[in-house]
């Protein structure tokens, strides 16, 4: 995608991205006179900023002393204050160890936030109800902060519950100027990180709508704001809203907001960071149809909404064939996701004019997007699209655990989509099958060795078992369940992953992610990946004399939820556990997660030591 | 009895009238057609009641047992490898000739063994099922016969034998007799390989002489824990040795597929075995005189894959998965490896391309750094004679650090077990197409299908380096002594880290990923 690339050191951030000599190295060798830092890494660090400005080189961004002053949350609370916005009630201070936490908290009253000071993007964050998450968090907290910001220090706050986050996206420039370019809905997130995003907000009247910005815009004034910039709030259910933090960067979601109001906001930070002034005043900003991204990650959103997953994506296909579609990403066919960044594979941006065409084209997008390789979250992106709190615009950042109490388990099948899948199943294995007969170099043989034109199959799904019967009639498969015939189209390649046919008569897109001689199918519909056992009646027959394979019981053992680097391990051979206790953390993606024994019991052997890189479904811990 | 010749009777008549009305047969003569005809019918319910014995094997409560055990019966087993329908059963009504220790009063038609031919997917095969509800599918000098009757045919037909091998051995009733009817397998093992392909699956015991006719067929499959291959059970390994070892540690399907590498693959159970195999003929042709079959494909040829060019990693000395580049470039990613568990450190295995069989031959970095050692060159040098004698062509990935150096090889003789492959790749007559994917260092270069070796075509990607052996080593001998033999080393890395030295010398084809394909090759 660049025009030049500069190797700026191995794969570790902290040795790479995060290290300011040699991204100034890399800008020298290249003659660069201005820096784009993009949304991470060194996008608000003020060193960073200083040493470019000491090298005359212009940094894309805001001053120095606005980064200073907003990426502090403490200090940026106060600023906010000063320029009269709306503020959350908390401790305005630095918190000393797990003990101050907790008699913070008590003040403040329960449920509070812990959060590192130098913290964004959800890292370092956690939420504490009682005495004893406190305590955890505190630690947890301070332990990430250090890893991901090289700054240890927390801060507490009052928790609200059921918030909205909507954010305001301003724009100032170097002559006092500055501009609102009206709201992002962010709300739906899992573990503070944002999954879906859309402009404008379904909830904000257009009172609100103004408060906020026009707040916005005051704190860009009293700051000297310059550049791209957000500011965060919280909005309750009565449309109170609290300011949470500024980002002093463009935003990961900035696209929803450049399809609504149809400005570049990099084309703006560019000539800004020039010396222009804004050509824009805030009547020259509408709002304009509706945006909805969806932030497609390499994760497991079977586990706790989303575990990071890595491999290597060998085949990749973006869904650029439907219109209205933007898909903002950083890999290609061929890449790889590793344990060392984010594992977001792409911004999938769709525009409508209302809401409803929003999601629908995002709907089509998803459905041939296709993404092999890796686990991705597209399944869990799917369900939320068509679920009724979101369609209705009920939403909150507790969205997700409402909706899925018992955390995401695909979709949800009714019998007519359980009808196709099993249809479009049954004709791929017949294809199969008939294709094994087809050979183009085999002797003449007096056997008859015409291929099959009729199969009797047995599928599987879940636990259910259905009769099939599948007749090839011309370019058509007849496919007979229980009492209904379902003709299906013949445009199914077994060598493409993407599967669009009629199932009578209606188009209906699948994708195809394996097959083998076994009979095991795995097809993706809409969004979900099923795994679907296909066979021969007479196989199926046989198959049920075959006795089950004993599984592995996995509580006497901790296996690793997801790839990644042993943080500490806090048991040891010969020590009883209780459940639920921590037995081990495990950092992937800079987030820690805390491993719990799963029964209480004598830990029998520890395979792991800090440090230690582990893959997925490794065992790290046994009991007896 | 009477009832019983009252139905013969009664259909005597229908059948005469039958006669009558289409010969025009009179009535005088009808009292002697009707003794003959009664003799047919007799006969022929005979022939019915017979078959349904064959049919039924050892008996039900046999049957059971065998089903009790995860296992399906010999019949079950051909109903399922074969397409419907197509099972043609020879010697259905033979029966063992033994009269010793009161065997003549135990006789079952067709014995512990069905023998016969099929249809796989279209293809003709032949194929074997011993019985274990007969006599424990022991082996009788019929029902080696019966088996070398069908080895027989395949290679006057030329068309593949599959072994299904479920037999507790040889019939001790019948002593020398028994063991003859082994070498007789064992002799036209000898005669077919490389004639027609040999499959076993074996799905139960296999143990003592019998296991030599699997060792000796081309493929040996097994079935997870049902099946067991040994010389000597574990009785006679405790009196012997006293040693304390389970059937499934001596012989099962994971010792034979990760340890002793006796076996090629191993199934999860019997159906999943039987479906796979349908799967696995597909790969091959019938006979030696057939060529590697071309199967209908779907997957462009000329399909681009921008995969290919992120698998190696920047790094020389980092590891990566040659499975990768394997499953990318065949069709639809469908690669039937053999021998995925034993002697990782080189893959194997049969793919297609543009619906042609190939057979692959890789080194693997991920394990030992993808070296040459004794159990990997009898691995690949198997296979690549295989491929050789059936007339499917062979693509090389090479990606070899060298031969594993050691006392542990050298003294297990490395030597001559590594000329296995040299000797192999050199004989191969089938097209060769080999792929240098990164290094290429010393005497394991000249092995991997060199061009040096009639290969027919031999590529380079970028990220080749061919070179007698890695900087470190090569420089510590040119500059022993010299200071800063560091320098040195960057010298040669920039000299030898790369494909030019051999490209210059006009060993490569061409250098580039573009032209993975093997259309352009003609056997």
């Amino acid at each position: 995608m660049a025009d030049e690339a500069v190797c700026i050191g191995p794969a570790a951030t902290k040795d790479s991205y995060l290290n300011i000599d040699h991204i100034m190295l890399a800008v020298t060798k290249t003659g660069s006179q201005a820096v784009h830092p993009g949304y991470g890494f060194l996008s608000e660090n003020a060193v960073f900023v200083e040493k470019l400005e000491a090298a005359g080189i212009s940094f894309i961004g805001p001053s120095v002393e606005a980064i200073n002053g907003m990426g502090d949350k403490l200090e940026s609370k106060r600023l906010a204050q000063a320029a009269g916005v709306n503020t959350i009630p908390g401790f305005d201070g630095i918190v000393n160890d797990a003990d101050h936490c907790v008699q913070i908290a008590r003040e403040i009253s329960y449920p509070v936030m812990i959060k590192a000071s130098a913290g964004g993007g959800g890292k370092g964050m956690r939420i504490a109800r009682n005495d004893d998450d406190a305590r955890d968090g505190f630690r947890l907290a301070s332990q990430e902060a250090a890893s991901s910001f090289g700054d240890d220090r927390i801060l507490v706050e009052k928790f609200i519950d059921k918030p909205r986050h909507i954010e305001i996206q301003v724009l100032g420039d170097k002559h006092g100027n500055a501009v609102y370019l009206n709201e992002r809905e962010c709300s739906i997130q899992r573990r503070n990180q944002k999954v879906i995003e859309e402009a404008p907000s379904v909830f904000l009247n257009e009172g609100t709508r103004k408060a906020m910005g026009e707040q916005a815009v005051s704190l860009c004034k009293r700051l000297g704001y310059y550049s791209a910039g957000t500011v965060e709030f919280l909005v309750d259910s009565e449309q109170k809203f609290y300011f949470l933090e500024m980002n002093t960067r463009l935003q990961v979601e900035h696209p929803v907001t450049e399809y609504i109001t149809g400005v570049d906001l990099v084309h703006q930070m560019i000539r800004i960071a020039k010396g222009h002034p804004l050509l824009l005043t805030q009547k020259d900003i509408p709002i304009k149809g509706w945006a909805i991204e969806s932030r497609v990650y390499s994760e497991d959103p079977y586990k706790n909404f989303g575990l990071p997953s890595i491999g290597r994506l060998y085949k990749y296909i973006e869904p650029l064939h439907v219109p209205n579609v933007r898909c903002d990403s950083g890999i290609d066919e061929g890449s790889e996701i590793s344990i060392y960044y984010d594992p977001m594979i792409c911004k999938l941006v769709c525009y409508g004019n209302t809401r409803n065409d929003a999601i629908n084209t995002s709907l089509e997008a998803l459905d041939s997007y296709v993404i092999r390789g890796v686990t991705h979250n597209i399944p869990l992106l799917r369900d939320i699209l068509t679920e009724t709190n979101f369609i209705e615009g009920n939403i909150s950042t507790n969205y997700l655990s409402e909706v899925y109490p018992d955390g995401f388990k695909g979709r949800q099948l009714n019998s007519t989509d359980k009808q196709h899948i099993l249809a479009i199943a049954a004709c791929v294995f017949s294809k199969m099958d008939m294709r094994s007969y087809t050979f183009l170099n085999e002797r003449p043989s007096t056997a008859k060795r015409k291929e099959p034109a009729e199969w009797t199959l047995v599928i599987s799904l879940f636990d259910e078992e259905l009769q099939c019967d599948v007749k090839k009639v011309g370019n058509k498969f007849h496919v007979h369940m229980k009492t209904d015939t379902l003709s299906v189209e013949d445009h199914i390649n077994l060598s493409s992953p993407l599967i669009q046919t009629n199932i009578n008569g209606k188009p209906i897109v699948m994708q195809l992610v394996s097959k083998d001689a076994s009979g095991k199918l795995q097809i993706v519909y809409q969004g979900t990946t099923f795994t679907i056992f296909v066979l021969s009646d007479k196989a199926s027959k046989f198959l049920k004399m075959m006795p089950e394979k004993p599984t592995v019981d996995v509580s006497k053992v901790v296996l690793s939820p997801m790839p990644g680097m042993v943080k500490s391990v806090s048991c040891e051979v010969g020590d009883t556990m209780a459940e639920g206790q921590e037995v081990c953390i495990i950092e992937a993606m800079k987030m820690q997660n805390s491993l719990v024994a799963g029964a209480s019991g004598k830990v029998k052997a520890v395979h792991v030591k800090a440090g230690d890189t582990v893959g997925e479904d490794d065992v790290l811990i046994e009991f007896e | 009895m009477r009832s019983k010749m009252a139905l013969y009777c009664l259909r005597g008549a229908v059948r005469s009238n039958y006669i009558r009305r289409n010969y025009g047969v009179c009535g005088v003569q009808l009292f002697n057609l009707y003794s003959t005809a009664a003799h047919t019918l007799r006969v022929n319910q005979q022939i019915k009641e017979k078959r349904k014995r064959a049919l039924l094997g050892g008996g039900e409560s046999r049957i059971d047992a065998q089903h009790k055990k995860g296992k399906l019966t010999a019949r079950e087993r051909i109903h399922l490898l074969c397409d419907p329908g197509s099972f043609v059963e020879y010697d259905m009504l033979v029966e063992h000739t033994c009269s010793d220790f009161g065997m003549e009063k135990q006789k079952y038609p067709g014995d512990s063994v069905i023998t016969g031919h099929g249809l796989i997917n279209g293809r003709i095969a032949y194929m074997f099922s011993q019985d274990f509800t007969v006599f424990g599918g022991s082996l009788s000098s019929i029902h080696a016969k019966k088996i070398c009757k069908v080895m027989d045919q395949a290679m006057l037909v030329g068309a593949p034998v599959i072994g299904l091998n479920d037999s507790g051995g040889a019939r001790i009733q019948e002593g020398v007799e028994s063991l003859a009817g082994y070498a007789d397998i064992f002799l036209r093992n000898v005669l077919s390989s490389g004639v027609i392909p040999q499959i076993s699956l074996i799905m139960g015991p296999c143990a003592g002489g019998a296991v030599y006719s699997p060792a000796m067929t081309d493929f040996t499959f097994m079935v997870e824990d049902t099946s067991y291959l040994f010389i000597t059970g574990p009785d006679v390994v405790k009196s012997v040795t006293n040693e304390n070892v389970t059937q499934e540690e001596l012989g099962g399907a994971k010792t034979h597929t990760t340890t002793s590498g006796v076996a090629h693959k191993a199934f999860h159970n019997d159906v999943d075995a039987l479906l796979q195999l349908r799967n696995f003929l597909g790969f091959l042709p019938l006979s030696n005189k057939d060529p590697a079959p071309i199967r209908i494909c779907d997957d462009p040829w000329d399909r681009d894959v921008p995969t290919l060019d992120t698998i190696i990693p920047q790094e020389t000395t980092e590891a990566y998965d040659m499975l990768e580049v394997v499953v990318n470039v065949v069709d639809e990613r469908d690669f039937f490896e053999i021998m995925p568990n034993y002697a990782k450190n080189i893959i194997i295995g049969f793919g297609r391309m543009n619906g042609r069989t190939v057979g692959i031959v890789g080194n693997q970095p991920k394990c030992a750094a993808g070296c040459l050692d004794i159990n990997s060159s009898v691995k690949g040098a198997r296979f690549v004679r295989f491929c050789d004698a059936f007339n499917i062509p062979i693509i090389t990935f090479v990606d070899v650090p060298g031969f594993l150096p050691g006392t542990g090889q050298e003294h297990n003789g490395i030597i001559r077990h590594g000329a296995k492959l040299l000797y192999a790749f050199a004989e191969a007559t089938v097209p060769k197409i080999t792929v240098i994917t990164r290094k290429g260092y010393g005497g394991a270069y000249d092995v991997m299908s060199s061009k040096h070796l009639r290969g027919d075509v031999n590529y380079a990607w970028p990220t080749a380096e061919v070179a007698v052996m890695g900087a470190k080593g090569a420089t510590s001998i040119l500059f022993k002594g010299k200071p800063d033999v560091s320098k040195y080393e960057a010298e040669y890395v920039e000299k030898f880290g790369n494909p030019f030295p051999a490209a210059v010398r006009g060993v490569y084809f061409k250098i580039g990923i573009e032209l993975l394909f093997i259309t352009t090759v003609s056997s």
